[in-house]
């Protein structure tokens, strides 16, 4: 019907599967954040860590291109094994690579997340979402999606590309001795964006003021770290770093990525030095504690009126 | 006659406070007015049919569908149009449209057709690609209205629309509801404090007080009864006469100070003869005047009944 023909007519079109309507939210969400020039640049940034370990492993795999590298001084090829030598592809170097990614990830949850769901609560917008054929959890899970989706092509999805090309160049079996690795830094990686995910959604949620829910993600892991080491010095003991989500989840990742017979620190912005270990099911719990406080605040904050009781 | 709504002993409490007290109605209008004063229930209850809030007992239907078991299609079935300003303020009118309709099911085209199909016809389509947060208070009520039917909704809950609006803006919104009422493709719950809103959109009212339902009255009936309810004023030395050639044609009458007189016509009767005889007995009619005040004679009667409750 044009346009100008300014009268009301029911629906009677066909409507579009229910299981699917929260990509609605995400692919809204997703169009606006595509005009925020900072966001671009910073995301395209934050692929240059992956790159650079890719190039690190195809030359640790060249030795004519570390030939080049090295000149030409010295005894032939000493100097490019030299180099090879000190490129060393193992868990320190993944421990790296999947540290660096998963801090990006934070920055990115504390810079897009509250502006997921706080301008909904400002403008009173729930009312209109829930009126419709569509639920909270809907609603949640379409917001956390733009997270997880944006979150995983920065975190585990370079890091098992990385994996793979490391696998590829080695060869004999490398990638099969080492699976570990790869299912560690997937799974850890998942563990960390649900978590960001939960937890910036659930602080804006309650915040409802961009500029300090974004403030509150970084709190909960830089405050929490401080307070963390100050209770483990005051009190000299190692049970404050239940407080500190960074060493909580770079436990959790260890154990994932190493097993029982640890033999670093863990990656890299996420350390659990040995020696001032916590048992791993009280990391586990913990995690699981801040991930059930961001669902308890928004369960109950995401609803369709207030109740004033 | 199918009901719009009926309600089945609902009650809603908040903590230990009885908000909506088991109110029983079955609302079969096409234009359904909803009363009371602040406190009364009246935003619980549409937020109780839209499933924001559980009821503590009994139940509700919508359209045959049960809000308890069906509260899903429920909202399939529902335009919601909220009473306090509810938009993304720095989205454009007819994205933010397009959307909600998106999420009531119709597919990324349809939607954006119907988004701008509903935006002229609130009469907003010069305006639909501005942010929603320069809107003006008028512009943003027709907006809200927009948003509520542009997936082509069976009921519509409209939550005080003419809220703050001018009155050449009030007089367009009634308009449009009137439009949409007239139509007959859905139906429409109207929530007001504004008598005379209600009046004129409105085939029946549900009034609450205190969470319990005060009155509930058809307005078509009311309408066609006072049709029949005149109220006039005589000057005239046969005062007497008159009233007694009146009560002949089988008119009720009840005499006044100053030759006023309410008289209820029976039927077969008409206005034309009470002329007739005024002038036989040399009796000047000064006023005549059908009862017009229905709906707050009915309001005011349902305030002082205590704790409501009809």
């Amino acid at each position: 019907m044009a346009v100008y023909k300014k009268t009301y007519r029911p629906y009677e079109g066909a409507l579009t599967a229910s299981a699917k309507r929260f990509f609605v939210i995400t692919r809204y969400a997703m169009e606006d954040l595509r005009r925020s020039k900072f966001l671009n640049i910073f995301y395209a940034l934050s692929f240059a860590y992956p790159l650079v370990s890719s190039l690190m492993i195809y030359l640790a795999h060249n030795t004519s291109a570390l030939q080049l590298i090295g000149g030409g001084g010295g005894a032939p090829g000493a100097q490019a094994r030299g180099l090879a030598a000190f490129i060393s592809i193992n868990i320190t170097f993944f421990n790296s690579l999947l540290g660096w990614q998963s801090m990006l990830a934070l920055f990115l949850a504390a810079f897009i997340g509250p502006g997921l769901v706080s301008p909904d609560l400002a403008n009173n917008a729930l009312s209109l979402y829930l009126a419709r054929p569509f639920s909270r959890l809907e609603y949640v899970l379409g917001k956390m999606t733009v997270l997880v989706l944006l979150m995983s092509l920065m975190t585990w999805v370079p890091c098992l590309l990385v994996f793979a090309l490391q696998g590829y160049l080695e060869g004999g079996g490398w990638a099969a001795d080492n699976a570990r690795i790869a299912w560690g830094m997937f799974f850890g990686s998942w563990l960390w964006i649900i978590l960001l995910s939960l937890l910036a959604l659930a602080l804006s949620a309650w915040v409802k003021w961009k500029p300090a829910a974004g403030g509150l993600v970084f709190g909960v892991y830089f405050v929490g770290a401080a307070f963390a080491a100050m209770i483990n010095t005051v009190q000299r003991t190692d049970w404050g770093s239940l407080f500190d989500v960074g060493y909580l989840i770079g436990s959790v990742w260890t154990r994932l990525l190493e097993g029982a017979t640890r033999t670093t620190d863990g990656p890299i912005f996420f350390r659990n030095p040995q020696g001032h270990e916590l048992p791993i099911a009280a990391c586990w719990i913990a995690l699981f504690a801040l991930g059930g406080a961001c669902l308890y605040m928004l369960t109950r904050k995401i609803r369709g009126a207030e109740v004033v009781r | 006659m199918q009901p719009v709504i009926e309600l089945a002993g609902l009650e809603v409490r908040f903590g230990q406070r009885v908000i909506l007290n088991k109110l029983n109605a079955a609302l079969t209008g096409r234009a359904i007015g909803l009363l009371g004063p602040n406190g009364a229930g009246k935003s619980t209850l549409i937020n109780t049919l839209l499933g924001f809030h559980k009821p503590t007992s009994g139940t509700a239907r919508v359209l045959g569908r049960d809000i308890r078991t069906h509260a899903r299609e429920v909202r399939g079935l529902i335009g919601y149009m909220p009473e306090s300003d509810s938009f993304i303020a720095p989205m454009s009118g007819v994205r933010f449209v397009r959307m909600m309709a998106e999420l009531s099911g119709l597919p990324s085209e349809a939607a954006l057709e119907r988004a701008h199909e509903a935006f002229f016809y609130v009469g907003l389509g010069e305006v639909r690609y501005r942010p929603l947060g320069t809107y003006s208070l008028g512009m943003k009520q027709a907006a809200k209205l927009a948003s509520a039917i542009a997936h082509g909704p069976k009921l519509l809950f409209l939550d005080e629309p003419t809220n703050g609006l001018d009155p050449p803006a009030r007089t367009r919104m009634i308009q449009l509801i009137q439009e949409i009422r007239d139509r007959g493709d859905l139906s429409l719950i109207l929530s007001s404090h504004l008598l005379r809103d209600v009046e004129e959109c409105c085939d029946q009212v549900l009034i609450l007080k205190d969470g319990n339902i005060a009155a509930f009255c058809n307005l078509e009936e009311e309408r066609r009864a006072n049709l029949r309810f005149l109220e006039i004023e005589t000057r005239g030395s046969n005062n007497g006469d008159f009233l007694a050639a009146v009560d002949r044609l089988g008119c009720q009458t009840a005499s006044g100070a100053q030759g006023r007189i309410k008289l209820i016509l029976p039927d077969g009767v008409e206005v034309r003869q009470l002329y007739e005889i005024a002038a036989a007995q040399n009796v000047q009619l000064r006023r005549l005047s059908h009862k017009r005040d229905s709906l707050e004679d009915i309001f005011l009667k349902a305030m002082e009944t205590p704790n409501g409750g009809i």
